[in-house]
């Protein structure tokens, strides 16, 4: 049994090493990339949600309140199935016909992308209204420019408060790539469903699936904790 | 716009929502049974106890629901002690693994809100019962639980939200949920992009309406602030 088990998951003939570990690679790539996506999102939406003007607050708002209200594979499917609609739609009238869909990878990681990008707008928007207004006042009066001011006060301070919630967040997308299988990515969970499925051990494959998982999430999370103690090292007394 | 077409699928879909709001309030309640449990474990003195629980917590915490829902529907059945056993009727069942597998993951989720809220009582306010003669129950009842109460409920109010749009994973597992029903619709009807925006508005109702009576619940639980917020 337990040699059984070895070879399962090893790397020679019959093993699932290989794939899995692949399959691990895309969940990695897609949550960063679908992370990095919500960061610019998140950013912009932050932006809209301060702005002075009722229309781009609204507009914020609305994006904030839709994404976090709908469940996450509502969206990864309206953005798979709908995308993939539209592509056919207009291939076929350029002259190809048939039906087209669009890539996994790809739709995977804008959905995830938007999602995250609405919890992060609510996590820079109130890590930007936690920086101490007279730190812009003392900068503006030292001088500094608009550009100046962003990148040496308002940015620095913002990630500064920002991060840890931005660590959740990062947490949370990394749990919804496993979401894409639905849609036929090969990442782990669709990866280890085919190997559990053809080799009838479902509860092997599911709990190494799991402990890889917890794996990436436990050491990302250590890896974040170093930034932010790096990032906190202005405020320690 | 076909508002016919529309019309027609808004009233299948809403033939869902029984289903969805059943797995979350029984994943709810069950869940934070479970999460008092686990919180007292988690705080307890001894190690033995304390080391299982938090590894549960993290566990839950640390890997993606669907996996869960997926170990439970399609893993369990390989343990043959289990098959022989009188639960497997019930956890031969998507229903009762789905509702299995939303329970374990809120109460891990819970137990960590409870955390919170408990370690948010200020340790003043505890002081100054225990020297009017609190403590064990009385103290608990008293002082610990109410504080405890309205420092927790903004944030249980996010994860009841959590756990509503969680319910949509159950329809992989062939639940008929709104989710089930909404993708049963797209793949006959391939209209796809009124279908997932009319689930979506539905989803987006019920949520409000939760988010609505736990602010009104909040505004009733600390009436005593009412001229501190004006």
């Amino acid at each position: 049994m337990q040699l059984e088990t070895l070879r399962l998951l090893g790397f020679g003939p019959g093993g699932w090493g290989f794939p899995l570990l692949s399959a691990a690679g895309v969940t990695v790539l897609a949550a960063i990339f679908g992370f990095a996506l919500g960061s610019v999102l998140g950013v912009t939406g932050a932006y809209l949600k301060l702005s002075r003007h009722i229309m781009l607050r609204l507009i914020g708002q609305f994006y904030t309140t839709v994404l976090r209200g709908i469940p996450e594979i509502l969206i990864i499917y309206l953005f798979y199935f709908g995308g993939s609609l539209w592509l056919t739609k207009i291939m076929n009238i350029s002259g190809y016909d048939g039906f087209y869909s669009l890539p996994g990878f790809a739709t995977g990681v804008i959905a995830v992308g938007v999602v995250s990008g609405a919890y992060q707008t609510e996590a820079f928007r109130a890590a930007f209204l936690r920086l101490d207004r007279g730190q812009i006042e003392a900068g503006v009066s030292c001088g500094m420019s608009r550009p100046l001011l962003l990148r040496r006060i308002i940015v620095p301070q913002t990630l500064h408060f920002a991060l840890p919630a931005l660590g959740n967040i990062w947490q949370s997308a990394l749990k919804e790539t496993s979401l894409l299988s639905v849609i036929g990515l090969t990442e782990l969970l669709r990866q280890t469903g085919i190997a559990a499925g053809s080799t009838h051990q479902p509860l092997l494959f599911f709990s190494v699936a799991a402990a890889a998982f917890f794996l990436i999430g436990r050491l990302s999370g250590r890896l974040l904790r170093k930034v932010e103690d790096h990032m906190n090292k202005p405020w320690r007394r | 716009m076909d508002w016919l077409f529309i019309k027609d699928i808004f009233h299948q879909m809403l033939l869902g929502i029984p289903l969805t709001l059943q797995l979350t309030a029984i994943s709810l309640l069950a869940g934070f049974v479970l999460a008092c449990l686990v919180q007292a474990a988690v705080t307890s003195r001894h190690g033995l106890v304390r080391g299982p629980a938090t590894a549960y917590v993290e566990l839950f915490r640390g890997t993606p629901l669907l996996l869960q829902i997926f170990l439970i529907y399609y893993g369990l059945g390989q343990i043959g002690l289990l098959r022989q056993s009188f639960i497997w009727p019930f956890l031969r069942e998507p229903y009762w693994c789905a509702v299995l597998a939303l329970s374990l993951n809120t109460s891990a989720y819970t137990a960590e809100i409870i955390r919170g809220a408990v370690q948010a009582v200020p340790p003043g306010e505890i002081e100054a019962a225990r020297s009017c003669g609190m403590s064990g129950l009385l103290l608990r009842r008293r002082i610990i639980w109410p504080i405890a109460v309205r420092h927790g409920l903004p944030v249980y109010s996010s994860e009841v939200i959590q756990m509503i749009k969680a319910t949509s994973l159950a329809s992989i597992i062939t639940l008929n949920e709104i989710t089930g029903i909404t993708y049963r619709l797209a793949s006959d009807t391939y209209r796809v992009i009124e279908i997932f925006t009319v689930a979506g508005a539905i989803y987006l109702a019920l949520n409000f309406v939760v988010s609505m009576a736990f602010a009104i619940l909040e505004r009733f639980l600390n009436g005593h602030l009412a001229d501190r917020r004006a």
